[in-house]
């Protein structure tokens, strides 16, 4: 019903939204100043501790309750069992776990033959440089043992957020009620901090590689879900009439029909959980993952800049061969022969693989290097890297600019806008949020908006909730400052856009933590240092949501633009810009999205927000402080969430776009 | 919970048979492993004395908070490492939980307090007294902290009391809490290039002596009570008015089934004890050398047999 108020907006109706909202924004103002003036009672400026109730001891007693008396601890420590197995056997597959079916490691030249040809086959020379080249240049640079251990849990993670993911896709799609119990169960983790991950997943599927295969999949399902539920919708009638004339069964339908017509949905899918697997691998390293996270951790804990930004590399340069590999295999339709091709001709890839794959691991019996390069064999220029990075520190000009962030953005904006967000009176603030999302989205948003801050504010957390939210403000703010102008220059020609979003490619799959040193070399443990790192990230979709925005805006339009005689900027003001906006609202949302899981990492820099208190729980022993503070954190995601969306949606409904 | 972990020992116990009682079970024993180099080379060390007397051994990367849990549960056999000052509280709540057994101390004693490295010397000669590091906290402002000097405390969820003791005794110093021991080194790091003064929390012993020569701050000593007892201490009004004890604990953990499961193994961990000369070799061979953690415990192993063979026996 709402919808159909808001996709025709009457103009009275959209003035009482309007006024609605400035109503609120008055009441705010005015609660404000009364605190200001002193004559705000105590208990309208912050909830008062007694009228808290104490979700975290009621939220332990339903846990305990469900792992021990209703058996949820016994199940799930019996498919850990499974789990394990398979774990084992692909550990001993990678890296020579001593496990059944003891047969590894594959040697390192034998798999780097086979990604390059893997790689060729999916998209020439290219590919196949970049799948060989990724594997030899880990090899030398000393880490092929902690790759693999990475790869052996990602071989079995990523198969099984794949198999859930299009289970539960095809579920969705098939029966509504599904679908409606789905959704909101998918934004909730999509919005939860990773941290309230960790602890369930250590007690219920045991720490080690166990936990972090869990984890990761968990992380991982979403989009496997969205894209098949989408990729199933869009199959034409036609294609389905075809099925149904020739007889097929239920199952063949869905096997013979519907999943080859959704491929190409589906093997989107299947990249994001191979982008959002890798992302996890340094995170899951605090419960047990073990491999490059692992390794990147203890590189980190003894100041080894150089060593961990090579691992950095190296994680990157999986991801991206894995990436390009995978959207290689998208653009590919499947080949077709003549009747009467030999089996050699139809399969030549597939034996030159496995004759490589051979000729390789028998070379490697005969010649150890082949095999493995040991810790002294290789390449690593750890040490010269650490110089390079203490000797950019040093540069006088550096020390100049960071001291003058420091002393102006910092003490000048940023503390006393944080200062100021915190004098904001509780129903004030949540006043405002509501404003917002009656004046971007419509009366159920802003309903919701006033459900989810309310909670916030019971939740007893509200200070905290309110540093991270001035944080991921913050930090968007400047992300749009400074990124949206990069993008809007490059948007213009097809070469920079390209370089500008491998640039992007490559800043999203670089472990954050990596960053998060130089972060506070340049600029101590200030608010500054945890925004800078916050930034990178939130800045990346940001740009390509912009570049793709103003890259779709259709020609037609532009021309018209030309033809009526347009200069460049009033073009780009009043034709692209607003055409693009609401795929650029998209990034946007996106944007916040990752500001708000970036901030709580940011604790390892030092903040005095949700985050920490969240690091805080990890000891075990606080698994309900732990939820409620997660929950906090994706209520307040979620607010923004619904309201960014729903109003990119009404925007595009209303330009006309697809 | 109690009842699991007593179930899950019954079950562990009859599966053996009884003959084999007094033999160790041929499960893997796992070995946690944190993100520090002497804590990593001391595990693998550890690791590599149960293998040589034929146990199975595993290790998992685990973070140094969660693990108390991990081996409440017995997904984790044992802990080498637990420091008085920044697990005391997790490990004594897991205590409490049930499930986790302290197997000793090592001969090692950790210190943790304010500490700078040498090159604050020079631009505050009367260090390491407290008295002198107050008269010059000027030097160690920040554009953040106005005049007052900056301290960098460690993870709030180490429990310094750095606030307090500023408090206490009355000093010119704004606390900051940095996020992670990665942010700590960041920090010192950054100071190097410059020889910019700075004081932070640091602990011993720990590779970054090797790196960053320098001192603790010397406080009023700790006398038992100071933490509980106003009267305790110089302030007569406060807690937390002296130095944190510069002899703390590092004890060894294990799963409370672990003593029925691998019987010999347990009595190896019982008599294993290093000193802190030790641990700081041992971290040198992975910090400094740039060895594998598990190359650095092999090299370790071959130069002190001396030290080692007798736990075996």
């Amino acid at each position: 019903m709402s919808d159909a108020a808001t996709s025709v907006p009457s103009a009275g109706g959209n003035l009482t939204r309007k006024q609605a909202a400035l109503g609120l924004v008055c009441f705010s103002v005015l609660l404000t100043a009364l605190q200001y003036a002193g004559l705000l009672p105590a208990w309208l400026h912050r909830l008062p501790e007694t009228a808290v109730p104490n979700f975290a001891l009621w939220l332990d007693a339903i846990f305990n309750f469900v792992k021990d008396d209703m058996g949820l601890l016994t199940l799930t420590r019996f498919l850990t069992g499974g789990l394990e197995w398979l774990l084992d056997a692909s550990g001993n597959i990678f890296f020579g776990k001593r496990r059944w079916p003891n047969v590894g490691p594959i040697p390192w030249t034998a798999l780097a033959a086979v990604a390059a040809v893997i790689g060729y086959y999916l998209g020439g020379w290219r590919l196949a440089l970049l799948g060989g080249g990724t594997l030899v240049w880990t090899a030398l640079i000393g880490q092929w043992e902690i790759a693999m251990q990475t790869m052996s849990v990602l071989a079995i993670a990523a198969p099984l957020a794949f198999v859930i993911g299009l289970s539960l896709g095809i579920a969705a799609w098939k029966y509504a009620w599904v679908d409606f119990v789905i959704k909101p169960v998918l934004s909730v983790l999509q919005t939860l901090p990773f941290f309230t991950y960790l602890l369930p997943a250590v007690i219920f599927f045991k720490v080690g590689p166990t936990a972090g295969a869990v984890a990761t999949t968990i992380y991982a399902i979403p989009p496997m879900i969205l894209m098949t539920t989408l990729g199933l919708q869009k199959v034409s009638p036609e294609v389905v009439e075809a099925g149904k004339m020739s007889g097929c069964s239920k199952f063949q339908m869905l096997r013979h029909v519907y999943l080859p017509s959704a491929r190409t949905e589906i093997l989107v899918g299947v990249n994001q959980v191979i982008m959002l697997c890798l992302a996890m691998v340094v995170l899951t390293a605090f419960i047990g993952m073990p491999g490059l996270g692992a390794k990147l951790l203890a590189m980190m804990g003894s100041f080894k800049l150089g060593r961990s930004f090579e691992i950095g590399v190296t994680i990157v340069l999986l991801a991206v061969m894995l990436d390009r590999m995978s959207k290689a295999w998208v653009v590919k339709q499947p080949e077709h022969f003549e009747r009467g091709t030999p089996w050699w001709k139809r399969h030549q890839m597939l034996l030159l693989g496995a004759g490589l794959f051979v000729g390789f691991t028998l070379l490697s019996l005969v010649l150890p290097i082949a095999a493995e390069i040991g810790r002294k064999q290789d390449f690593s220029q750890g040490r010269e890297l650490d110089a390079m990075i203490k000797g950019f520190l040093a540069i006088e000009s550096v020390q100049a600019v960071t001291g003058f962030l420091r002393a102006f953005l910092n003490v000048k904006v940023l503390i006393p806008f944080r200062d100021f967000m915190l004098s904001l009176p509780t129903p004030a603030m949540i006043a405002l949020v509501v404003a917002f999302a009656m004046a971007l989205a419509g009366r159920k948003q802003a309903l919701y908006a006033l459900i989810f801050f309310s909670l916030v504010a019971l939740s007893g957390w509200w200070d905290r909730a309110i540093i991270t939210l001035y944080s991921v403000v913050s930090a968007v703010t400047l992300a749009a400052l400074i990124g949206l102008p990069i993008a809007i220059v490059a948007a213009r020609s097809q070469k920079w856009s390209v370089r500008v979003l491998l640039i992007c490619d490559t800043a999203q799959t670089f472990p954050s933590f990596v960053y998060l040193i130089p972060a506070i070399m340049l600029f101590g443990i200030t608010d500054i240092a945890v925004i800078f790192s916050i930034l990178i990230f939130a800045m990346v979709p940001l740009m390509r949501y912009t570049i793709e925005g103003l890259r779709t805006v259709p020609p037609e339009m532009t021309e018209a633009a030309d033809m009526s005689g347009a200069t460049r900027m009033q073009k780009l003001w009043n034709v692209q810009l607003p055409l693009a906006l609401p795929t650029m609202a998209i990034g946007f949302n996106q944007a916040i999205m990752f500001a708000f899981f970036m901030v709580i990492i940011a604790a390892f820099i030092g903040t005095q927000d949700l985050g920490q208190e969240l690091q805080r729980t990890l000891a075990g022993t606080d698994l309900g402080k732990n939820f409620v503070l997660g929950i906090c954190v994706s209520l307040m995601a979620l607010t923004f969430d619904l309201t960014i969306m729903k109003w990119a949606a009404d925007k595009k409904r209303a330009l006309g776009l697809p | 919970m109690k009842k699991m972990t007593t179930a899950l020992t019954a079950g562990a116990l009859a599966f053996m048979p009884l003959a084999a009682f007094a033999e160790d079970s041929t499960d893997p024993i796992v070995i946690p492993i944190h993100n520090w180099s002497s804590q990593i080379v001391m595990s693998n060390v550890v690791g590599q004395i149960l293998e040589s007397r034929g146990n199975n051994v595993e290790f998992v990367t685990t973070d140094s908070q969660a693990v108390y849990e991990s081996v409440r549960l017995g997904d984790v056999t044992l802990e080498m490492e637990v420091w008085e000052g920044a697990f005391g509280a997790s490990f004594r709540a897991a205590m409490e939980k049930g499930g986790i057994v302290d197997v000793g101390d090592h001969d090692a004693v950790t210190r943790e307090d304010w500490w700078y490295p040498m090159w604050t010397k020079e631009a505050c000669p009367g260090l390491p007294a407290w008295e002198a590091l107050n008269a010059c906290a000027a030097i160690f402002a920040t554009a953040e902290t106005g005049d007052k000097g900056r301290y960098l405390d460690g993870p709030v969820d180490w429990l310094k009391h750095g606030q307090e003791r500023v408090a206490a005794l009355g000093m010119d110093f704004v606390v900051v809490n940095a996020g992670s021991a990665a942010a700590l080194w960041a920090e010192i790091g950054a100071a190097e290039a410059e020889k910019k003064p700075i004081v932070v929390f640091n602990w011993t012993p720990n590779f970054a002596e090797a790196v960053w020569p320098g001192e603790f701050v010397e406080f009023p000593e700790w006398v038992d009570g100071c933490d509980k007892d106003p009267a305790v201490g110089p302030n007569p009004d406060a807690l937390y008015d002296c130095g944190n004890p510069a002899t703390g604990y590092m004890k060894k953990a294990a799963w409370e089934g672990m003593e029925a499961k691998w019987p010999g193994a347990y009595a190896v961990l019982e008599k294993i004890s290093f000193t802190n000369p030790q641990i700081a070799q041992m971290a040198k061979l992975v910090d400094i050398d740039e060895m594998e953690p598990n190359e650095a415990a092999e090299e370790w192993l071959a130069n002190n047999k001396e030290i080692w063979e007798p736990w075996v026996k």
